[in-house]
């Protein structure tokens, strides 16, 4: 048989046309920025429906209202997105935010406890959760679903009994309210603005410069300074609002730096890079050598410490710790929103912006519903048909990836 | 002593025997490759290729005969430990993560990182790493276009080359490719089957496991005949019938088929 010339024989096809360089790296360069875009113009037009219904929405005051209204929910959501970047859910993180802040709160004011070491007690006791419910995910093989449902109601009788007979514990630690209640003026507001826009224009830059020393491609200068641009407008516009009404809110540092630090942990690092190997293929990563587990309990601890953080962040707003904090719609609203802004539920894609992006969608749509004084039976359809509208966004994705060979 | 190492062969399997309680996987058998060579491994479905394929990759351990590796006795008892000495398997399910693009595949468990302090939050380098993947594929004349998109955007056949790829990054000296071309097109076995040759032209050892005669007699340098885990043939290429491979396989020559290295095409 003439076999060996079987496979040598194709007739080789002319090359797939190859795209020149210049415009891979700008397609490429749009496309990281395009999943954005679409909820930046979601954002957008959601703004201009409730500015139309009702002038007070983009005022100074209503804004700066909007910031504080996220800050929790976007910080349970920071640890919502680990999760389901691995392929799972944490139903419990409204219910760790719920026992975590009634632990700060009696450590606090029944025990005395410095504030500083209360906070730091509740996120400890979060990531003990996590650790806990990651183990028993990992070790025996139980769905995340279910440990995490368990958790969920568990956690909720344990705050219960942690906050006592009278189920309310009043803040009034000045460290503990100035979480949300400080704000930051004029010239502090301007500087904060001017440090965040240098901080990225030099690592953007930065990073060009060792692309094109490494003699990579790059892209284009004019791309990268129009970016940058972007992103100082914005960083200006908000911090100009802000110091319009009461400056810039401790609150929405805090909400901001939690999701630059993790946007970092997720993109730059070892441990990140593991986090989507693993939600993309827990073989794929096993066989490379990564340890799954680890990954998992410590996404799992990472999820309920920020729960933590964003039941104390809540609690601080609230002045008070009582038996329905963490629970209502908090835990739905969390999940709702990084899925909105795009992280799939299917793991491996998305990231820790959705988190941010994800609470402003769904913050804006609640708080322009509440100043229509819309009854909340309509909020809650309202709120559920678009929750669904994003995940049929999500799978839709995922299907045309199908269809295209890409799974 | 087995002087495995003057004759250039870098892996060589002495009387190796494997048993799946009742199930004689593997009986006897002698296996050897050199460096700059390519092996291919053949037989019928349950011939004992996947065994032989995981004894020498350390997922089974043999319950007898011995491993030399570049001439010195040694034991694999876990996959890491063949990676260790430098055999790389690249099996049939390719293990990538589609949602990552090349580079994040290609040093998946290895990354390089930035210089620094703090192990946790050191910086990746990914302009070292892509620097690196350059490289890479360029030796191997890769058809990719570009190391940044998914791996999940890319046909059967890149899909095979980046796993290949992947496990050279481990400075190999045999490769193990289960069924490199199965599920391919002529065009992407093409591709795959010149990546292979020119592994060995860089002086690889390397293992072809195939159901498909016509790829191995394109590739292959001497091809590995098993039968009901015994080996039934070890030919030369260039004096080998297909057909003497096909009765080789199954058991129409049994009687030549026992005599190691035959004289191939004589017939």
């Amino acid at each position: 048989m003439s076999a060996s010339q079987g496979a040598a024989a194709p007739p080789a096809p002319p090359r797939v046309e190859i795209p020149r360089p210049q415009a891979q790296v700008l397609r490429r360069f749009l496309q990281g920025d395009l999943g954005s875009l679409r909820v930046l113009i979601a954002i957008a037009v959601i703004w201009a429906i409730f500015q139309v219904e009702e002038p007070r929405f983009l005022t100074a005051v209503n804004l700066t209202n909007l910031v504080l209204q996220i800050t929790a929910v976007g910080l349970i959501s920071v640890g919502v997105v680990l999760v389901l970047l691995l392929g799972e859910i944490d139903l419990s993180v409204g219910a760790v935010s719920g026992v975590c802040s009634a632990i700060m709160a009696v450590l606090n004011v029944q025990h005395g406890w410095n504030p500083y070491l209360a906070i730091a007690a509740a996120v400890v006791a979060g990531a003990g959760i996590g650790l806990f419910q990651g183990f028993m995910f990992d070790f025996f093989g139980i769905p995340s679903f279910v440990v995490t449902l368990a958790g969920l109601l568990a956690w909720q009788g344990v705050q219960l009994k942690v906050l006592g007979d009278t189920g309310t514990v009043n803040l009034n630690d000045p460290t503990i309210t100035g979480l949300t209640g400080t704000f930051y003026g004029d010239t502090v507001g301007w500087l904060i603005a001017i440090v965040g826009v240098g901080l990225f224009a030099g690592t953007r830059l930065w990073a060009r410069r060792s692309r094109v020393r490494a003699g990579l491609e790059a892209p284009p200068l004019g791309a990268v300074v129009l970016r940058i641009s972007v992103v100082a407008v914005a960083v200006i516009a908000t911090v100009a609002v802000l110091n319009a009404s009461r400056g810039v809110p401790l609150a929405c540092l805090i909400l901001v730096g939690f999701v630059l630090v993790f946007q970092y942990v997720t993109t730059r690092t070892r441990f990140g890079r593991h986090i989507y190997a693993v939600g993309g293929n827990a073989e794929a990563a096993r066989r490379a050598g990564i340890s799954i587990m680890k990954v998992r309990v410590v996404v799992f601890m990472l999820a309920s410490s920020m729960a933590a953080v964003g039941g104390i962040m809540a609690a601080s707003r609230l002045l008070a710790v009582n038996q329905s904090s963490g629970g209502s719609d908090l835990l739905l609203l969390a999940i709702a929103g990084p899925v909105v802004a795009g992280t799939s539920l299917f793991g491996g894609r998305g990231s820790i912006w959705t988190a941010l992006l994800g609470a402003v969608v769904i913050g804006s749509i609640s708080n322009g519903m509440d100043l229509l004084a819309l009854a909340s039976s309509i909020q809650f359809i309202v709120t559920g048909a678009v929750l669904l509208a994003a995940v049929v966004v999500d799978a839709l994705a995922r299907r045309q990836r199908a269809a295209s060979g890409r799974i | 002593m087995s002087g495995s190492a003057a004759n250039g062969e870098v892996l060589a399997l002495e009387n190796i025997s494997k048993s799946f309680g009742p199930v004689q996987a593997l009986e006897g058998v002698d296996f050897s490759v050199r460096a700059g060579e390519v092996v291919a491994l053949v037989g019928d479905n349950g011939a004992g290729k996947s065994t032989l394929v995981k004894v020498i990759s350390g997922i089974h351990h043999a319950d007898s005969g011995r491993i030399l590796f570049e001439g010195h006795p040694v034991t694999i008892a876990r996959p890491n430990e063949a990676v260790a000495l430098g055999i790389a398997t690249v099996h049939q399910d390719l293990a990538l993560c589609d949602n990552l693009d090349v580079v994040a595949n290609l040093f998946l468990g290895r990354e390089e990182m930035e210089p620094g302090v703090g192990h946790v939050l050191r910086s990746l380098d990914e302009t070292d790493m892509e620097r690196r993947s350059h490289e890479l594929l360029g030796t191997l004349a890769v058809t990719i276009t570009d190391v940044r998109d998914e791996v999940g955007t890319m046909s059967g056949g890149q899909r095979q080359q980046v796993a290949i790829a992947r496990s050279l990054l481990g400075e190999p000296k045999v490769m193990v490719l289960d069924e490199p071309t199965a599920a391919l097109g002529v065009r992407q076995t093409a591709q795959v089957l010149d990546l292979i040759k020119r592994l060995r032209d860089q002086g690889q050892g390397v293992v072809v496991v195939s159901h498909n005669l016509a790829n191995v007699f394109a590739v292959a340098d001497r091809i590995f005949v098993l039968r009901l885990g015994q080996a039934a043939g070890d030919f030369d290429r260039a004096e080998v019938s297909e057909e003497r491979v096909v009765a080789a396989i199954t058991g129409a020559d049994a009687v030549a088929g026992n005599n190691g290295h035959s004289n191939g095409g004589a017939r």
